[in-house]
């Protein structure tokens, strides 16, 4: 299953680092990165498939949350078919 | 593939612009619950509820962690109880009504509608214990909603019906006077119901729908909102393209919600009902949208005008997201529950007498509308036959939901709480309808030509 990973906040050192160390501790694989950051705000997209994922997508979300309060961050995880279902007919 | 915009788009939508589903509502058949001792009856109705209904709030709560859209209710519609209870040999309906509350209890649920009866043409005995009971049934539960057709544009509207409402409504509130009359909250007053309606107070399991069924209700006042600030000063065109485009993509969402609970919950999908139903929260408010059209205050002259065009623009664009459009799909304008219109109605601006014409052009009707406590039954039931006559000759649904505020008057707040928000009292006008409610019988229906 494919997913959307956006993560936005205040730019810091290691972020890419520590998102993808705990998707990959998940088995997930990232398909496709893109990040920007405007004066000191940064926004980062991932595609990424949860095939192999061993827990549940639900929890994944969870985690991905937590790590995000963690480390003073909004970061979403949701599955690719609500962006397609909006912008694509 | 997705461009970055897109996406940030759809996740500002729902972090910054209020963007959910606001319910999931199954529709169940309580037909088969049917039986001549009351207390089987009501046994029946629980356990059916309780194993039809069992996964809904789980599964709801899964859509929303996966797909990131919040959904703020998970509801059940039932039959009207009205045709569920009639076989049965007793003259006290309540305990219908507190075996409803109970399975909704045991389901999770946030409101369960149907303690309903259609009475557009004219009431059965059952009609007449249920309408009786709602006072007490309501002032008893705690989630259980209600609602009464009272005229339809093929039966003309049943004043014996409206009078009894315009007196159960002032009971309504009466009986839960020491909660600000919130029993009126969930109760709504109907012309032209509709059977697929996702959407409380006012939403029933019809008896022309299947077993089981699965309906949606999106929301997106904030969304519409949004994307309207991007186009300040333009002509309506460009107004009214702008809101087909977001409620098309609001509705798209809409229904791919339906299709998974759909599936996941092994139910039929009903309908998907694109309202733009507005919450308490700044930002979520039909009022400002009405406003950001440039109307200095919502319920000035021109509201009407920029009212229909939302209500249209919203189906036009909603229409074609989704495979089945039904409820009531619109615009809802509820007082208490939209911070634009409580600040309007604060203000004088908005006052009863315009919310009516408004109801001319969007869905529903008055809805959630605080008026003096003391406010006469008459008075109550004349407001309901005026807005029934709307709905009968457009041949649209209308609806009231009033709360005669006891011991408030003119100037004073009325707290509901949660969604249900805070309404203002708004003035009625002092002048008699006694004579003409008491009149009683029929309006006859309309004629479907010579339209002028």
């Amino acid at each position: 299953m494919r997913a959307i990973v956006s993560v936005i906040g205040k730019d810091q050192v290691g972020i890419i680092a520590n998102i993808c160390s705990l998707l990959s501790a998940h088995q997930v694989n990232v398909l496709d990165i893109s990040q920007t950051v405007l004066q000191g705000y940064f926004t980062m997209i991932m595609v990424v498939d949860t095939s192999a994922c061993p827990v549940d997508f639900a929890a994944l979300v969870t985690e991905l949350e937590q790590e995000g309060t963690k480390l003073g961050l909004t970061i979403h995880a949701q599955r690719e078919d609500i962006f397609n279902a909006m912008h694509r007919i | 593939m997705l461009s970055k915009d897109e996406i940030l788009q759809t996740i500002h939508m729902i972090d910054q612009q209020h963007l959910d589903i606001r319910t999931i509502t199954m529709g169940i058949s309580l037909l088969s619950c049917a039986n001549p001792d009351a207390k089987v009856c009501c046994q029946n109705i629980y356990d059916k509820i309780c194993k039809k209904a069992e996964h809904l709030v789980s599964t709801g709560e899964a859509i929303e962690r996966e797909f990131g859209i919040p959904i703020v209710n998970k509801r059940v519609s039932v039959t009207p109880i009205s045709l569920v209870a009639a076989g049965c040999d007793t003259e006290d309906y309540v305990p219908f009504a507190q075996a409803l509350d109970r399975a909704a209890h045991t389901v999770g649920i946030n409101f369960l509608g149907g303690y309903s009866a259609l009475v557009q043409k004219g009431m059965t005995e059952s009609d007449v214990k249920l309408i009786r009971s709602i006072p007490e049934a309501l002032a008893t539960t705690e989630l259980v909603c209600s609602s009464i057709n009272v005229g339809s544009t093929r039966a003309g509207i049943n004043m014996d019906a409206v009078k009894l409402m315009g007196e159960t409504v002032k009971a309504a509130a009466d009986r839960t006077a020491d909660r600000g009359g919130f029993g009126c909250a969930k109760l709504v007053v109907f012309c032209n119901a509709v059977e697929d309606n996702p959407f409380m107070a006012g939403a029933f399991h019809g008896a022309g729908e299947a077993e089981r069924i699965i309906n949606v209700g999106v929301s997106g006042p904030g969304v519409v909102y949004h994307a309207l600030q991007a186009v300040k000063g333009q002509p309506f065109d460009v107004v009214a393209e702008t809101i087909k485009k977001t409620a098309f993509r609001i509705t798209r969402m809409g229904q791919l919600v339906a299709q998974e609970a759909s599936r996941r919950l092994n139910t039929p999908f009903g309908i998907v009902d694109l309202s733009l139903a507005p919450t308490p929260a700044v930002g979520d408010s039909v009022a400002r949208i009405l406003e950001e059209m440039g109307l200095e205050t919502c319920g000035t002259h021109g509201t009407t005008a920029a009212l229909a065009l939302l209500n249209d623009a919203v189906k036009k664009g909603g229409v074609m997201a989704s495979s089945s459009v039904g409820g009531l799909s619109g615009a809802f304008i509820p007082v208490s529950e939209d911070e634009g219109m409580i600040a309007a109605a604060q203000s004088g601006v908005l006052t009863l007498d315009k919310l009516e014409a408004m109801t001319c052009v969007c869905s529903v009707g008055l809805d959630m509308i605080a008026v003096p406590g003391d406010t006469p039954a008459e008075t109550i039931a004349a407001i309901i036959a005026d807005e029934a006559a709307i709905g009968m000759i457009n041949n649209k649904t209308t609806a009231v939901r009033v709360i005669p505020a006891p011991g408030l008057d003119v100037g004073d707040t009325v707290e509901m709480g949660g969604l249900l928000g805070s309404a203002p009292v708004m003035p009625v006008h002092k002048s008699s309808s006694a004579d003409f409610i008491h009149r009683g019988g029929r309006i006859p229906a309309p004629l479907h030509s010579l339209k002028n």
